[in-house]
């Protein structure tokens, strides 16, 4: 089973960010590439020698794979089509945005480590979000998990299956949260622009400079694992409707179902974001973190205040 | 010289002769002793820098400086003293004199004042060589040690940026220094695209200079090669043909709306909002196809001709113009509240990269640059030389000399020259297209074009045969790189992109 859910997850990764760059093309008039496009683009860098700065060290070199592993070890437990995913039994949260974290660090000192003035200011830059935006991440992790007892994904999904729809205050605020910090960590407009050429104005793309050939591959195929990573997280917390409890093949088919529809409509409202929306400023970034690390916080209270039955 | 303004006879008292090349431009030879306190002299009067270039004529080198105030240009002309091959330097007085002044020097190995740095050399000859009056032995490129401006304090880093970009555009160096995210200098380098124009254009039959004049700068192709036309046929004296006249106006005010579609998008690209970028690039390509169709060349080179222009319209191409102006006008007014209504983009564009009036006055810049900061310079209002007599041109102003200032003007003039082409249209008088050009004689004369980014001033001097002995189009780029040095001040990093598209200097304009 865990091995089928990785190879899916890796697989259809690079078609979620292809669906989004349709849909954006089409929302500019444009026809824009095919959704298989980013696809084509990983078989071409896998094709490709990978040239490596000759300042850089072993670092430069592992930092990819460690980012691709970390990203992939992330996804393994996370409930994609049923509850009982393998690793659930030893991973929380903390773990999950732990991994998150471990690939950010490999990407940012892989960054670093050619010495090149892009790389130390996308890693400048990248750090000053991150360092806002994972507390907000966690915090409004733990508080949906207040609400299962347990800080296990798994249960926490289970849970809310089991307990049906329900409106709660504290998921609103959260969901409102984690949809600000899902952008920004995955590079999106208004806080970064994943499609500018403009060196100086990159967060994400500045760090990727350097790196080429297979290395920019792994490189880029796990931003768009961290892009389903978040689309299934969101999917999972907030519509879980459609995960099959147990493992038969109908249920495995249904919720495979439910789960393109809910991710389709993801890409439907990040595509229109980021075609209303310009780039903003680069400094009033931390200010939509804080922004949303206040709606985590409301979400926290508004558990404790409206939702916790002692 | 009876009705010149006080400043230009004060000016002219301090050379040993002058006399009027054309109309409201006035040579003054003076003395190199004199060249010095000039400077000052013309500072103090408001005149702005125009442009600075070497000559060598009977053997003898010669410094050209242009001076304008009021739509009057003024060519001060001094002959360094054969011991010193230099003169002093202009620097102190306007800035914007730096690089013409080390361009110069390159080229033609006159000093300016005890320090020239290299500027379009790069190390391809030695320091001492001069190409452009005798042979030089090529040497392996990057040998100099190029003396950057340097900060220096706690986190104070610097980025190189270029020559080679990640986008497709020009190739360029900047060197940041920077503190955190906040710009404390800038310095660029250019000179990646000598093409050596200068030399390309010595010996040329007139005609063959047009070709050459409009690549200077591609996008600037119709306005160089007006100003170079302008230029031989002030020297011969001669007119352009009515309809000619008429037609080149056209040609650059469609060029000046192609680019400036583009540059509206392009800033709009920048900060992030594709759907402006998008639009305006459909727009730029409909437009620049309808060129395309019509005068045979998609940016419209080689369509002017010494004595008017290559190209004619016939009644058809009289009937699809208007569908097109009609169309654009129509489209243009679709698309343009949306960017200047739209908070997002306006909150990126408004107080970033402001240009002062002070320093846009005092750095001598021109177009949209200058008439963004509150500068009412013109050419076509200022110096109104046929078609523009006609058709007068008001100046688009804006005050604040921001992006969103920068983006405003552009957008003004676009809807401003889309009607003025159908004016252009309903004037356009019968005969023919061209005037005979007469035989060649010794003689010189300046062109002065409003192209897209501002003042053009083109000098050319015709030897005995009549063929080209000097050309030197100075471009508005010159100004306005500095400009944007001065600018970007203040700024943080990620804003310089935006900043530099506002500006959109070219680099082949001043690499010459």
């Amino acid at each position: 089973m865990l091995p089928l859910q990785i190879l899916l997850f890796a697989l259809a990764a690079p078609l979620l960010n292809g669906w989004v760059d349709m849909l954006r093309a089409r929302l500019q008039n444009r026809r824009g590439p095919s959704p298989l496009q980013p696809w084509r683009n990983l078989r071409r860098l896998f094709a490709k020698e990978p040239v490596v700065p000759h300042t850089a060290s072993w670092l430069f070199r592992m930092a990819p794979y460690v980012m691709f592993a970390a990203t992939l070890l992330a996804s393994s437990a996370l409930p994609m089509l049923t509850v009982q995913t393998p690793l659930a039994s030893v991973t929380d949260v903390l773990v999950l945005t732990g991994f998150l974290t471990l690939a950010r660090v490999a990407l940012m000192i892989g960054s670093l480590d050619p010495g090149t003035a892009f790389g130390g200011l996308g890693a400048s830059r990248e750090l000053m979000l991150s360092a806002l935006a994972e507390p907000t991440l966690l915090l409004g992790l733990f508080s949906l998990a207040m609400t299962a007892h347990s800080s296990n994904l798994a249960v926490l999904v289970g849970h809310l299956l089991d307990t049906g729809m329900m409106l709660r205050p504290s998921f609103l605020f959260t969901l409102l949260a984690l949809l600000m910090v899902a952008g920004v960590e995955n590079g999106r407009l208004p806080a970064d622009n994943t499609t500018t050429h403009l060196e100086l104005t990159m967060v994400h793309e500045a760090m990727v400079l350097e790196w080429s050939g297979r290395h920019l591959a792994l490189v880029e195929w796990s931003g768009h694992m961290k892009l389903l990573f978040y689309g299934i997280l969101l999917a999972d917390l907030f519509a879980p409707w459609g995960l099959a409890d147990h493992a038969s093949p109908a249920m495995l088919a249904l919720a495979l179902l439910c789960l393109m529809g809910k991710l389709a409509a993801l890409g439907v409202v990040l595509a229109l974001t980021e075609a209303l929306l310009p780039k903003m400023r680069l400094f009033r970034a931390p200010g939509m973190l804080n922004l949303a690390f206040l709606l985590a916080v409301l979400g926290l209270f508004s558990h404790v205040i409206l939702e916790h039955n002692p | 010289m009876n009705n010149s303004p006080a400043w230009l006879q004060e000016l002219s008292a301090w050379g040993t002769s002058s006399r009027m090349l054309q109309d409201r431009i006035l040579l003054v030879t003076v003395a190199p002793e004199h060249w010095a306190q000039l400077a000052p002299e013309a500072s103090v009067r408001q005149l702005r820098f125009a442009g600075l270039w070497a000559d060598v004529r009977d053997e003898k080198l010669e410094v050209n400086a242009c001076l304008a105030r009021d739509g009057w240009y003024v060519l001060l002309r001094a002959t360094p003293l054969d011991g010193t091959m230099g003169l002093p330097s202009w620097a102190r007085w306007y800035p914007a004199a730096d690089r013409m002044q080390r361009h110069a020097h390159d080229l033609w190995g006159v000093r300016f004042g005890e320090c020239n740095p290299p500027w379009t050399r790069h190390g391809a000859w030695k320091a001492d060589e001069a190409p452009l009056r005798t042979p030089v032995t090529p040497q392996e490129r990057g040998r100099d040690r190029y003396p950057f401006a340097t900060f220096s304090g706690e986190g104070v880093y610097e980025i190189p940026v270029g020559p080679v970009h990640a986008g497709i555009i020009e190739p360029g160096h900047f060197r940041f220094s920077v503190a955190g995210e906040d710009i404390l200098g800038l310095e660029e380098r250019l000179g990646y695209v000598h093409k050596g124009i200068e030399w390309l254009a010595c010996g040329r039959k007139p005609a063959a200079l047009l070709p050459l004049a409009s690549r200077v700068s591609a996008d600037s192709t119709v306005a160089h090669s007006w100003a170079a036309a302008l230029a031989l046929e002030c020297a011969l004296g001669i007119a352009p043909t009515a309809r000619g006249v008429v037609l080149r106006g056209f040609l650059a005010e469609r060029e000046r709306i192609a680019n400036h579609l583009g540059d509206v998008g392009a800033i709009c690209g920048d900060v992030g909002f594709a759907f402006a970028k998008m639009q305006c690039s459909r727009l730029r390509e409909e437009w620049l196809r309808c060129q395309h169709g019509i005068f045979g060349h998609r940016l419209l080179m080689d369509c002017i001709a010494p004595g008017g222009v290559a190209v004619d319209l016939d009644a058809g191409h009289i009937r699809l113009l208007r569908a097109n102006h009609r169309d654009m006008l129509q489209r243009w007014q679709n698309i343009a509240p949306i960017l200047t209504d739209y908070p997002p983009l306006q909150d990126r564009l408004l107080n970033t990269g402001r240009l002062s009036t002070v320093a846009a006055r005092g750095l001598g810049v021109s177009g949209y640059l200058a008439r963004a900061s509150g500068l009412s310079l013109d050419v076509r209002h200022d110096r109104p030389q046929p078609p523009y007599d006609r058709h007068p041109v008001q100046p688009c102003l804006q005050q604040r000399g921001d992006v969103a200032a920068r983006l405003q003007v552009r957008m003004a003039e676009i809807s401003a020259s889309v009607r003025l082409l159908d004016a252009l249209l309903d004037d356009l008088p019968p005969g023919p297209i061209q005037e005979p050009w007469p035989p060649g004689m010794a003689a010189e004369g300046v062109g002065v074009v409003e192209g897209f980014r501002g003042e053009i001033v083109t000098h050319v001097r015709l030897d005995d045969q009549g063929n080209v002995a000097r050309f030197f189009p100075r471009d508005p780029s010159w100004f306005a790189w500095p400009a944007l040095e001065v600018l970007v001040g203040g700024n943080i990093v990620a804003d310089f992109p935006v900043c530099n598209k506002s500006v959109n200097a070219s680099y082949s304009g001043c690499d010459l």
